[in-house]
């Protein structure tokens, strides 16, 4: 295979997104799969003609290179020949100058947007989480379907019927890409998509030998696209702080067993520093005359637990604060948000008022999951021991992660046995 | 997520459906098999033999000891299973009241969810 000088695999891959965008916005999603065999076609060829030829300008080389590589693909399908040929050549630039390279209304929006506009496309809100993931990984991270079988722990051929559904899905729905200016109203669901992809990796790298490939990686190499192409959206500076300063408490979040490790007992000075500052920064940057949203007064929250060198010397006065403007914020419709608050209430007001709140909180949500963590902890710190062993017992049965069941059976064991 | 779908087997009932039912079972299997592939929700199934075919193997005063399954006069054994990754939980239920067999009295499936995966191929 190609040896020597890599053709910029950073720059294909960067690239990759852009020329997918700018082919499905010239077809349509309904040719979403033939663009995207094209693209592929493209990079293939940049990949043998790069070395020994280099382009002055590899996207516009690229575009043109795929929109070729799609009209050919096309032509070779008879039954679509004659309408498609015609609207490729039409859309094709007749001269040889590169795509791209002069302003024009077949240029578009710049690259960043190009990435945005695909995102939301593979975030729709009509496709279920896993195929907005899985269909966001291979589009615009460009990751292989192996790949993305390997960070999910799932047979190649269902990741593929998954990704190919979605496709279909998408070309059902018909339409084009959503327009620029529609971008920041449908802005919500990509930044969902990309915190839950956040939140999965976390949940499944806990206790799990590490994978070749990082889904948390992966979402925070997507959020900087995304802020790129709107670096004044407090929300999506936030969804990228807050992402950098959770990935950077990974190394203190698992002992060297694989156990899970709270943040109460984590070791800080292992927390990775340049993220810290990169995530801090950006927080501090974003904050003033910004409208509160619920990721930017997370990030607000991680920002605070990242400036204190341990529990005892944290804000909780501030975070307790910003739970609460969190849950006017959400409609008060998270319980996972309150949850969080009491946690907060507790270092504030005590431990009795928060096993109060727990208490209101379950009725209100029976079955919250890591609620009865939450009053294992406050019980065992109030030296209600039996109490204290039940709550967690009923904790480690109800989790679904290994590494927190494990967690809580530690805990529970060193209550029931006075050591630790 | 990723759930596992048991199914729950009763010799007794089975040997009293009649052809058509059979058929019916049958059939839904395989049309559920299809479906829960082309959704991109298949992660495998496995259907296991007769437990008068098990052995168990356990630790007697510390040793391990193989014997014949202790089961065999059980009225209800696992028969197999789908392993499926779905989006939730409501989508998992969804996906066992298709199985053929939680329409038939006397048969059921027991839905689990998966805590860690190997699959063993990475």
């Amino acid at each position: 295979m190609s040896r020597g000088p890599a053709v910029g695999e950073d720059l294909l891959r960067d690239l990759a997104p852009q020329v997918l965008a700018r082919l499905v916005r010239t077809y349509g999603t309904g040719q979403f799969d033939v663009c995207e065999d094209a693209v592929q076609d493209a990079l293939l060829a940049a990949h043998r003609q790069w070395p020994a030829d280099p382009p002055s300008d590899p996207l516009a080389w690229l575009v043109t290179t795929a929109r070729r590589r799609y009209v050919d693909r096309v032509r070779a399908d008879s039954r679509r020949r004659d309408r498609e040929v015609r609207e490729a050549f039409l859309a094709e630039p007749l001269s040889t100058a590169p795509a791209g390279a002069e302003p024009g209304a077949d240029i578009g929006p710049s690259p960043a947007d190009d990435s945005l506009l695909l995102l939301q496309l593979c975030c729709h809100p009509a496709l279920a989480r896993p195929a907005q993931v899985a269909l966001t990984l291979r589009a615009v991270a460009g990751l292989t379907t192996a790949q993305i079988a390997n960070v999910h722990q799932l047979p190649e051929t269902t990741v593929a019927q998954r990704i190919t559904r979605a496709k279909r899905r998408l070309a059902e729905l018909g339409g084009d890409l959503p327009r620029p200016r529609d971008a920041a109203e449908r802005l919500s669901p990509v930044l969902d998509v990309l915190y839950a992809m956040l939140t999965e990796a976390h949940h499944t790298t806990s206790g799990t030998p590490a994978r070749d490939t990082d889904l948390a990686a992966e979402a925070i190499h997507l959020a900087r696209l995304l802020r790129q192409a709107l670096p004044a959206d407090p929300e999506v500076a936030g969804l990228l702080a807050l992402m950098l300063l959770t990935a950077s408490r990974g190394p203190a979040r698992q002992a060297d067993d694989g156990a899970l490790v709270p943040l109460d007992e984590q070791d800080r000075s292992r927390w990775d520093q340049a993220l810290v500052r990169e995530g801090v920064a950006l927080v501090e940057a974003t904050v003033p005359g910004a409208a509160p949203g619920p990721y930017l007064l997370q990030a607000c929250v991680a920002a605070l637990h990242a400036e204190a060198a341990d529990t005892a010397s944290t804000d909780w006065s501030e975070i307790l604060a910003l739970y609460g403007v969190l849950e006017v914020v959400t409609g008060r419709q998270n319980p996972t948000i309150t949850l969080n608050r009491i946690v907060a209430e507790a270092q504030v007001r005590g431990d009795g008022p928060a096993l109060d709140s727990l208490a209101d909180l379950e009725r209100a949500h029976p079955g919250l999951p890591r609620l009865d963590a939450v009053r294992a902890h406050l019980l065992e710190r109030q030296g209600r021991t039996t109490e204290a062993a039940d709550a967690y017992r009923r904790a480690a049965r109800a989790t679904r992660n290994l590494a927190e069941q494990q967690y809580l059976q530690r805990r529970l064991r060193a209550l029931v046995t006075g050591s630790r | 997520m990723k759930y596992l779908i048991l199914m729950q087997i009763n010799p007794t009932v089975l040997e009293q459906l009649t052809p058509e039912q059979s058929k019916l079972v049958q059939d839904g299997h395989e049309a559920f098999m299809a479906h829960i592939k082309e959704r991109g929700e298949f992660v495998g199934t496995q259907a296991l033999a007769d437990p008068s075919q098990s052995k168990v193997v356990r630790s007697v005063a510390g040793t391990p000891q193989t014997s014949d399954g202790p089961f065999a006069e059980a009225k209800e054994f696992l028969g197999g299973f789908y392993l499926v990754d779905v989006e939730d939980e409501a989508r998992v239920l969804e996906l066992a009241r298709m199985i053929p067999d939680t329409s038939i009295d006397g048969l059921a499936v027991e839905v689990r969810p998966v805590m860690f995966s190997d699959l063993g191929d990475s």
